[in-house]
């Protein structure tokens, strides 16, 4: 199924992006070819290949877990350092609730 | 002695003697810095007083006549989507134009403790989306082999930084090909680990699957002794391997002392990435291939026979992590924030449209769509199962042969704008390297000649091993570069 401008527009919205027109147009022609290029995929007989989502190959048991015990990452002035509006200790946005 | 085109040894040897100090290396490279770089444009930030620090340390161990630190004095670039403690990282983006960060990267701190000396903050395609540095929010950098072409990308800014002698050695990034490539273009070694060799941590995430931290330098002994500093597994990231990291160098000395031949080794050439091949590209491969021969390895051809889906599966996989990667700009705790949104959402959209550029905002939508509801099966997931094929394609090869030979780039440098509106085009000149990253192999570009004509480019050959097997890479590499063939002609 062909990319329409309503997909566009649908998946811009999923991404949180506010797209002008003329950028939506321009997405649309472009993902559209690329859409069409990656389509080739399907050339492709997977039906019995199992999916890979890691790489990490051969991976005995998982180092990653540690105990959980806390540690000192960021203090909260270094943590709120590149903040657009810290207050309070806190990150500041607008409104996320509209009020009647 | 020109103090900036020397190798990590030719430093160390002239420091231990006394011969020149840490810190007249660092303002050699910071005045040639100042001429040439309005030309070539590596550099977003420069870090001079951090640099001139850390040298004026090692002029202090050198004097107290104490041992040297493997990278001391060494006058080094890192790519700007690896975080610096206190020094601006922008991802060449504008949306992160006055980030500083916090804390350093996991490969950034080892550099600097092995003596590095950083100068500062390289350019980059943004978020390392791209393969020519034109897609940076800020302005796009030029090739030093010719200043009217690409780098290549997205590290074009660590690449010509050393093609250009204005830094000895530099970390790059590298998802489809973003160390190997622009290596090619620029004409300089750059290497990717296996996926888990270097620590990604303070790596600004692009796709978490594909990402590796990688050296640039002049030589492959560079590669080698850089390699080794950043290596190793690193408990702040759970995708760091807990293997061994042998010394690289050393395994060089091993080919020294056997007179540089490889005999014995196979080396396997894939018909896939020959087919059509550029001639400027392909003469320069087949007498590099020769050349091989001449050192005693055995030439063995081979078939990857699922290659030409690769390009199709990595734009599929990288996008779709992309999207959830990027989903964290949007102006809340970090970055640049719109102005005037009434709401929580507005903010979010308005802060994403505006700081985000171009290429950047298609791969977000790409990836999005690919992962939304309805089409997850069809894109994604179909993608992760040919990515399987791929890897399988390269594990079946390795039991016939120790390393692969192909070209790095099936291109050398276009000029600046000439592939910027076709994005499609554009993806395609990673069609040699996003295997490797598919597969999570190591891979390393070196110099292969130049292109015939003029300008005469850089042209760049691609070795490829099997997991954790980045000696036996290096050991090629380095045979090669002795035997003369990075001037090949």
């Amino acid at each position: 199924m062909a990319l329409t401008e309503e997909h566009v527009r649908y998946v811009a919205e999923l991404a949180h992006l506010e797209l002008s027109d003329d950028e939506v147009r321009k997405f649309l022609s472009q993902l559209r070819s690329i859409l069409e290029y990656v389509d080739k995929l399907n050339q492709l007989d997977t039906s019995r290949v199992e999916p890979m989502a890691q790489v990490t190959l051969n991976s005995a048991e998982n180092p990653a877990l540690r105990a959980d015990q806390p540690r000192r990452t960021f203090s909260t002035d270094e943590a709120l350092s590149n903040a657009p509006e810290p207050g309070a200790g806190h990150f500041k946005v607008p409104q996320v609730i509209e009020r009647e | 002695m020109s103090l900036t085109d020397l190798t990590i040894t030719e430093i160390r040897d002239h420091l231990t003697r006394k011969q020149v100090s840490a810190e007249e290396l660092v303002r050699a490279h910071l005045e040639r810095i100042d001429q040439q770089d309005k030309d070539v444009r590596a550099y977003l930030t420069l870090s001079a007083e951090r640099a001139l620090a850390r040298a004026k340390q090692i002029d202090q161990l050198v004097s107290s006549g104490d041992p040297l630190p493997p990278l001391a004095g060494v006058p080094t670039a890192v790519k700007d989507v690896i975080v610096t403690r206190g020094l601006r990282t922008t991802c060449a983006s504008r949306i992160l134009e006055h980030y500083v960060p916090q804390y350093d990267a996991t490969a950034v701190v080892r550099l600097e403790s092995a003596g590095a000396c950083i100068l500062g903050k390289t350019n980059c395609d943004e978020f390392a989306m791209g393969s020519s540095t034109e897609n940076s929010g800020y302005f796009p950098t030029h090739n030093p082999a010719d200043l009217s072409r690409v780098p290549g990308g997205s590290s074009g800014g660590s690449a010509a930084a050393v093609a250009a002698n204005l830094a000895t050695t530099a970390l790059g990034s590298d998802t489809g090909g973003s160390i190997r490539q622009p290596a090619a273009l620029c004409g300089t070694v750059g290497m990717m680990g296996t996926y888990g060799r270097v620590s990604r941590f303070g790596l600004v995430a692009f796709a978490s699957s594909l990402d590796h931290v990688g050296p640039f330098g002049r030589s492959v002994r560079d590669i080698a002794i850089v390699l080794r500093t950043i290596a190793g597994r690193d408990p702040h990231d759970s995708t760091s391997a807990d293997v061994p990291v042998p010394d690289y160098a050393a395994e060089l000395d091993a080919v020294d002392a056997a007179g540089g031949k490889l005999t014995g080794v196979k080396l396997g050439v894939p018909e896939e990435y020959f087919k059509g091949l550029n001639p400027q590209i392909g003469d320069n491969i087949q007498k590099a291939i020769d050349l091989f021969s001449k050192l005693g390895c055995q030439i063995v051809p081979i078939s990857l026979p699922h290659t030409e889906y690769a390009v199709g599966c990595y734009y599929i996989i990288a996008t779709a992590e992309a999207s959830s990667n990027l989903a964290r700009y949007d102006g809340v705790r970090y970055g640049f924030r719109a102005p005037g949104a009434h709401d929580l959402r507005d903010m979010y959209e308005k802060t994403r449209d505006g700081g985000f550029g171009a290429e950047v905002k298609r791969r977000i939508m790409l990836g999005t769509y690919v992962l939304s509801s309805g089409y997850y099966d069809a894109y994604y997931l179909k993608a992760q199962k040919v990515r399987t094929l791929i890897a399988r394609d390269f594990l079946e090869a390795f039991e016939d042969v120790d390393v692969v030979v192909t070209p790095t780039s099936p291109i050398p440098a276009f000029k600046l704008g000439e592939r910027v509106d076709d994005p499609l085009q554009m993806y395609l000149s990673d069609i040699y390297t996003v295997t490797a990253s598919l597969a999570g192999i190591p891979g390393i570009s070196v110099p292969c000649g130049r292109t015939a004509g003029d300008p005469a480019l850089p042209v760049g050959m691609q070795l490829l091993a099997k997991h954790f097997d980045e000696a036996p890479l290096l050991r090629v590499a380095h045979a090669f570069e002795k035997a003369g063939g990075f001037v090949i002609s």
